[in-house]
Formats: C-alpha cells, sequence, structure tokens
C-alpha cells in the first residue's frame, strides 16, 4: 500500500473513532429522543454539553448562548417555575462535594415542583466556572449557585453587574457585603469529630491515616475534627493533604503511605479520596466518608459517612430569594439542624456499645460541650 | 521531630517510599518514552494528556464489562493507536501547527473522557486492579524485593521498554530513519527515506504508548474519575526535554519525578513537612524537575527539525 493509502485509512479510522465516541456519548439513557426528531436532539446535545463542561474554554460562551436560547423555550412553557443553576467543580455523581448539592437541589425539586434546574459541572478550571454562572445571570436563573470556595474571586466580580439575580456561594462564610449573595458552609469538623471518635474506638493498631485535599475550608474543618475526635480516644493521627483535590493518584499513593505506618483505619474528604477507597479496601483498612455517603465504593470497610444535607439551608435561601431577599445572609449546616448526618453503613458490624458512645457524642457536640474546631 | 525521622528511616517506610515512586513513574514514563519516538523524527504531540485519558477511560470501562485486567490494557491500547493515527493525520499530512492542534487532542480527550464516563458510567465504581506478580527468587531478596520485584506485569514491561527503545531508536534502520528526519528531512527524503511514513509511525507508536500509559494508570488505581491524569500527559512532555530525548534519560527523569512526589508524601505523611507547608511541597516535584531541565537544556540540543511541518521541495 502507498502512503497515501494509509493516510485515508487514519483519516477514516480518526472519522469512525469520533462518529462512534459521540454515538455513544448520545444514546445511553436518553429516553426522549426520537428518530427524525430535530428539534430534541438539538436541545439534549446543547445540554449535554453544558453538564459535562471542563472540556473547552475557548468554547464555553458559545455554549452558554446556546443553552440560552434552548432553555428560553422552556422558561416560557411555564411562566411562574423557580429556575435554579449549579455550577460544581466535579460531577455530578462524584460521591463527594458536587454531588451533595446536586442531590439537594433534586431533592428540593421532587419536594416543591416547578423549579427548573441547570448544571454544569466539572468546571475544576475556574475560569470555565465563571463564565458560566455569569451565562446562567444573563440568562435569567433566579438562583445561580457557585458550589466551590474557589469561585469566590469570580463571583465578587460577577454579583454586582446582576442586581437582580440571587447568588448563593459555598463553602464560604462570606457574602463580601453584596445584597445579592447568601454564603454557605459545612460545620464538616462535627460530624468528622464524631466519626473520629469511632475511628478512635476501632483501631487495633492505634494509628489513623487521614487524607485531606488542600488544607482550606470544610476539608480541613473535617480532617481536624476527625483528628480531635480520633485523638480524645487515644489514637495517633496521621495526617496529610495532597494538595489537590482531584488528584487520584496521590490520594491512592498517600493512603499506601498510611498502610505502610500500619493505619488501620482512615478517612479523607474530596473527590479524590476514591483512589484511597481503593487501596483502603485492598489492604482491609476501615473507611470514613464524608460529604457523600460512599459505601457503595467500598461495602465492606465502610464504616459510616457523614452526608451533607444542603436542603436544609437551600430550602431557606430559596423562600427569600421567592420572597425578594437575594442575599446578605451566612448559612451553616450543621448536626443541630441535621444539615449533616452520620449515615453508617448496615453492612458493617459496628458494635453497640459504639453506636451508643458516637450518639451520646453527638449529644454532646449539639450541647457545645467538646471542642470539634481548630482555631487559627 | 526525631521520632519522625526514625520512622522515616524504617524499613516499611523506605520500602513503601521505592515502590511507590516506582508506581508513580510507570505511566509518565510509558507515554514519555512513547512521545519522545515523536519528538525524535520532529513532531511535538501536546495531546498526550487527552490521549491517556481516552485510554484511561477505555481501559477502565472495559475491566468494568469483563473484568478482564488484560482485554483493558488492550482496549487502552487500541485507543491510542487509533488517535495516534488521527493526530499523524493532523500534525504529518494536514501540517497543522503542532502546539495548537495537540492541545485540540487534549481538549478533546478530557472532554469525551468524562462524557462518556457519565453517560456509561456515572457514579465511580471501583475494578479489578493489576495482579501482583512477584518475580521468583528476586521478590525474596530483603528491601530491594519489596521495593523492585513484587509489583504488577505492566511495571515490568514499562520498564523493558526502555532498553528496547533505545535499541530501536539507536541500533535500527527505522531508528536512524526516525532520527534522519528529526534532524534534517530533506536530506532523509532526499535519500529515500519517507518523511511523512516515518512519522506517522513514531507518532502512532506515541498514540499507542499514551493509550496504554492511560489505561495502566486507570487500571492500577481501579478507579475512573473525571480529568484522572491530572496533567499528567503534559509532565510526560516535559520528561522528554528533562531526559534529553533520550529512553534512558527520559527514565531517569520519570524516576525522579515519582522518587520526589512519594518522598514528600512520607514526609507529610510522617508530620516531618508540617501541613502549613503542604501546598508548597506539593509543587516540590514539578520545581526540582524543571531546575533539572534548565540544566539539561544548557547540554543538549532538541532534535533540530522539532515541531516543523516537512514540505518537499522548501
Amino acid at each position: 500500500m502507498n502512503r497515501n493509502t494509509w493516510i485515508w485509512i487514519g483519516v477514516a479510522a480518526a472519522v469512525v473513532l469520533v462518529i462512534v465516541l459521540i454515538a455513544v456519548a448520545s444514546g445511553g439513557d436518553d429516553e426522549e429522543t426520537t428518530a427524525g426528531d430535530t428539534t430534541t436532539t438539538v436541545t439534549e446535545e446543547v445540554e449535554e454539553t453544558t453538564t459535562t463542561a471542563g472540556e473547552e474554554t475557548t468554547t464555553t460562551a458559545g455554549e452558554a448562548t446556546t443553552t440560552t436560547a434552548g432553555e428560553e423555550t422552556t422558561t416560557t412553557a411555564a411562566a411562574e417555575t423557580f429556575s435554579i443553576a449549579i455550577v460544581a467543580p466535579s460531577a455530578s455523581n462524584d460521591l463527594a462535594f458536587t454531588q451533595s448539592i446536586v442531590d439537594a437541589i433534586t431533592l428540593i425539586q421532587g419536594e416543591r415542583g416547578n423549579i427548573d434546574v441547570q448544571i454544569t459541572d466539572g468546571t475544576f478550571v475556574v475560569e470555565d466556572a465563571a463564565a458560566a454562572i455569569r451565562a446562567y445571570a444573563d440568562e435569567g436563573v433566579d438562583l445561580v449557585i457557585a458550589h466551590g470556595s474557589q469561585y469566590g474571586g469570580s463571583l465578587q466580580e460577577i454579583a454586582p453587574d446582576f442586581p437582580d439575580t440571587s447568588f448563593a456561594w459555598g463553602t464560604a462564610a462570606d457574602t463580601f457585603g453584596l445584597p445579592n449573595v447568601f454564603a454557605y458552609e459545612a460545620a464538616s469538623d462535627e460530624g468528622g469529630y464524631v466519626m473520629g471518635t469511632i475511628g478512635g474506638q476501632l483501631t487495633e493498631s492505634g494509628i489513623i491515616g487521614i487524607v485531606g485535599p488542600v488544607e482550606v475550608g470544610d476539608a480541613k474543618l473535617y480532617v481536624d475534627g476527625y483528628q480531635l475526635g480520633a485523638e480524645a480516644e487515644g489514637a495517633n493521627v496521621l495526617v496529610s493533604y495532597t494538595g489537590s483535590f482531584s488528584d487520584v493518584a496521590l490520594a491512592s499513593e498517600n493512603a499506601s503511605a498510611f498502610a505502610a505506618q500500619n493505619a488501620d483505619v482512615m478517612s479523607g474528604t474530596a473527590q479524590m479520596v476514591v483512589g484511597a477507597i481503593t487501596v483502603a479496601n485492598d489492604e482491609g483498612i476501615l473507611w470514613f466518608g464524608t460529604q457523600a455517603n460512599q459505601t457503595s465504593l467500598a461495602p465492606s470497610i465502610v464504616v459510616a459517612s457523614q452526608v451533607y444535607h444542603w436542603e436544609v439551608v437551600m430550602n431557606e435561601i430559596i423562600d427569600l430569594v421567592q420572597t425578594g431577599t437575594l442575599g446578605g445572609n451566612v448559612y451553616e449546616i450543621n448536626l443541630e439542624n441535621t444539615g449533616l448526618v452520620i449515615e453508617y453503613n448496615p453492612d458493617f458490624p459496628l458494635p453497640d456499645e459504639v453506636r451508643a458512645a458516637a450518639d451520646a457524642t453527638i449529644a454532646d457536640v449539639i450541647a457545645g460541650n467538646v471542642v470539634t474546631r481548630v482555631e487559627g | 521531630m526525631s521520632a519522625n525521622w526514625d520512622a522515616f528511616f524504617s524499613a516499611a517506610t523506605l520500602i513503601a517510599m521505592v515502590a511507590s515512586g516506582i508506581r508513580l513513574a510507570v505511566p509518565l514514563l510509558l507515554a514519555a518514552l512513547g512521545e519522545t519516538y515523536g519528538q525524535r523524527s520532529g513532531v511535538l504531540n501536546l495531546g498526550v494528556d487527552g490521549i491517556m485519558l481516552l485510554g484511561a477511560f477505555a481501559g477502565y470501562w472495559t475491566v468494568l464489562e469483563t473484568g478482564d485486567v488484560w482485554l483493558g490494557l488492550a482496549a487502552g491500547m487500541i485507543i491510542g493507536i487509533v488517535l495516534g493515527v488521527a493526530s499523524a493525520v493532523i500534525s504529518v499530512t494536514l501540517k497543522a501547527e503542532q502546539g495548537i492542534s495537540g492541545i485540540g487532542v487534549y481538549l478533546f480527550g478530557l472532554g469525551m473522557s468524562d462524557l462518556l464516563f457519565q453517560r456509561l458510567v456515572g457514579t465511580p465504581t471501583p475494578i479489578t486492579k493489576f495482579p501482583k506478580l512477584d518475580i521468583p527468587g528476586l521478590s525474596d531478596i530483603p528491601w530491594i524485593g519489596e521495593m523492585f520485584f513484587q509489583h504488577s506485569l505492566v511495571v515490568y514491561l514499562a520498564f523493558a521498554a526502555v532498553p528496547i527503545s533505545m535499541f530501536v531508536i539507536n541500533k535500527t534502520t527505522f531508528g536512524m530513519n526516525i532520527r534522519a528526519v528529526g534532524e534534517n528531512p530533506e536530506a532523509a527524503d532526499s535519500l529515500g527515506v519517507s518523511v511523512s511514513n516515518t512519522r506517522y509511525a513514531t507518532v502512532t507508536i506515541g498514540g499507542t504508548l499514551a493509550g496504554v500509559a492511560g489505561a495502566a494508570l486507570a487500571i492500577d488505581l481501579g478507579i475512573f474519575q473525571q480529568n484522572l491524569t491530572n496533567g499528567q500527559g503534559f509532565i510526560a512532555i516535559a520528561l522528554v526535554y528533562f531526559g534529553a530525548w533520550r529512553p534512558l534519560g527520559v527514565m531517569a527523569g520519570a524516576l525522579l519525578y515519582g522518587m520526589v512526589n512519594a518522598l514528600v508524601l512520607q514526609f507529610k505523611t510522617l508530620g516531618i513537612i508540617p501541613n502549613t507547608w503542604s501546598d508548597i511541597a506539593a509543587m516540590a516535584p514539578a520545581i526540582i524537575t524543571i531546575l533539572a531541565l534548565v540544566i539539561v537544556a544548557r547540554r543538549f540540543r532538541a532534535p533540530a527539525a522539532l515541531t516543523k511541518p516537512f514540505t518537499r521541495g522548501t
């Protein structure tokens, strides 16, 4: 075969691959798509592109414009619908940070009805998130949720340009003094402390490892809380921040490092912990999850997970927005307001006395009898 | 602090650290070796990370569906071959600006791997990992055995690819063609060496190894997530420069990067580096690699035709 034949084989192979990939990607669980229904297909493609995001910085603006066009139809169709847009850094089903807000808003949507939800997830690039936040505000969405403390700087610039749009930003405790920004945070140290005491009672080697991402926000709160709780039970706690929210390989190696130190209980926070959980599973090390219920990742070793129920604060925020207050408040989910809930793995044989002690600790934390936070 | 240092110098820690460094180096080594072929022939493929991501997803999904890790590795390889050929079409036949077109391939891989993951899998689900293969005799040597000879087959294959690549590039006619095309394509062309065929072959080899690197990463971790490689493909490209376009140098770079990462990890785990410094410490591998790169770059030069598309008669 001569050179040109090879070239054409290459071109054909690449074209076939792209077509196959796009076909597979747009197939799957599309129940609405009907053959020949051009309008439906186009709208869906637009939604998919937005949902996955993180793909192309350069086309974000274009996507947003297209989305506006696609969504206008929906908005017109249901005049009284309250519209919410979520912009979040990782995948909607990451079993961690992003899933916690998506689950909450989906729940609210189910309870209240008449709520239109749009999601742009995977925007780990802050500029992409900023473009999406601005596009949603421009589109006239009632409440734009910027779910990531790293989006604060962008929000501070964008929110003043859209005084009639309400923005919710978390996890954070600062509304920048803007009248149309709510802030929300999680007292993740509380559940961390409770699970730390459980881990402290379950460890046989007396060594516990915690994998953190970056020492900020609710990640730091959680790690500190867990450490304090475990240390209260006499455990020796090793803490390591990988320096990244998304580096699965480093989280995995971090877990191996803990295993080498004889840790038999581990925990960690942020979406990269999936790497650590598989190592813990291989080594038979107990795991405590946070943000979302992580039992499905390793049913035999997950003891419990601290689950975020943002719906507790989001319901309040939506009520306020609907009555004309667009911002100014800072909210916290905690054990007391049931925004934080410890969910146990039903298949893990947790001794009754440990469970009872955990319930007592929860009561103590709510009553303010124990210190769960490291100041400074 | 002294207790921490004692823990660091314990057998368990040092063995875990070296083994960890080797595991971290493997995807980088595979991808960088592949990129070395392309760059020696004059083609810079910046799309390595995108190919790795699609290879990673293909490997992950195949294992999830079939439970066979080797089928997963093969799936990563096939995706790598196809994207390698596609990259060659773009940079050799269409003569696109290599810096820009590579970024396009990267963005395609980043977005498409995530889209496919969301549509076909959704929630992260663990898969079977590579089985460990203890090398008989060698794996029983105290310390050394646990550090170097208790890995999966992929680790040994990755390191075996280094002498093979050295042989191919330095001792075979094909290797001579690669070097000639990368240094002086006009001269090679006048001697009857097909510049485009050679470049097609090298870029496809690069894509193949990138796909394998991605699949190896996903199957070694036993999980897939959006942007799983976290930029490893770009580090692999830097390692080709670091290694002065030589397989042995590339291996040294990959091992240095992996080892520094593992060392920093152990330091943080044992509290030798305080947590408040961990963000700075996380940059250490990149900084050390860049410093080494600066030193290396002064001594060696890149293939003369690197990034330059070839058109006969110009």
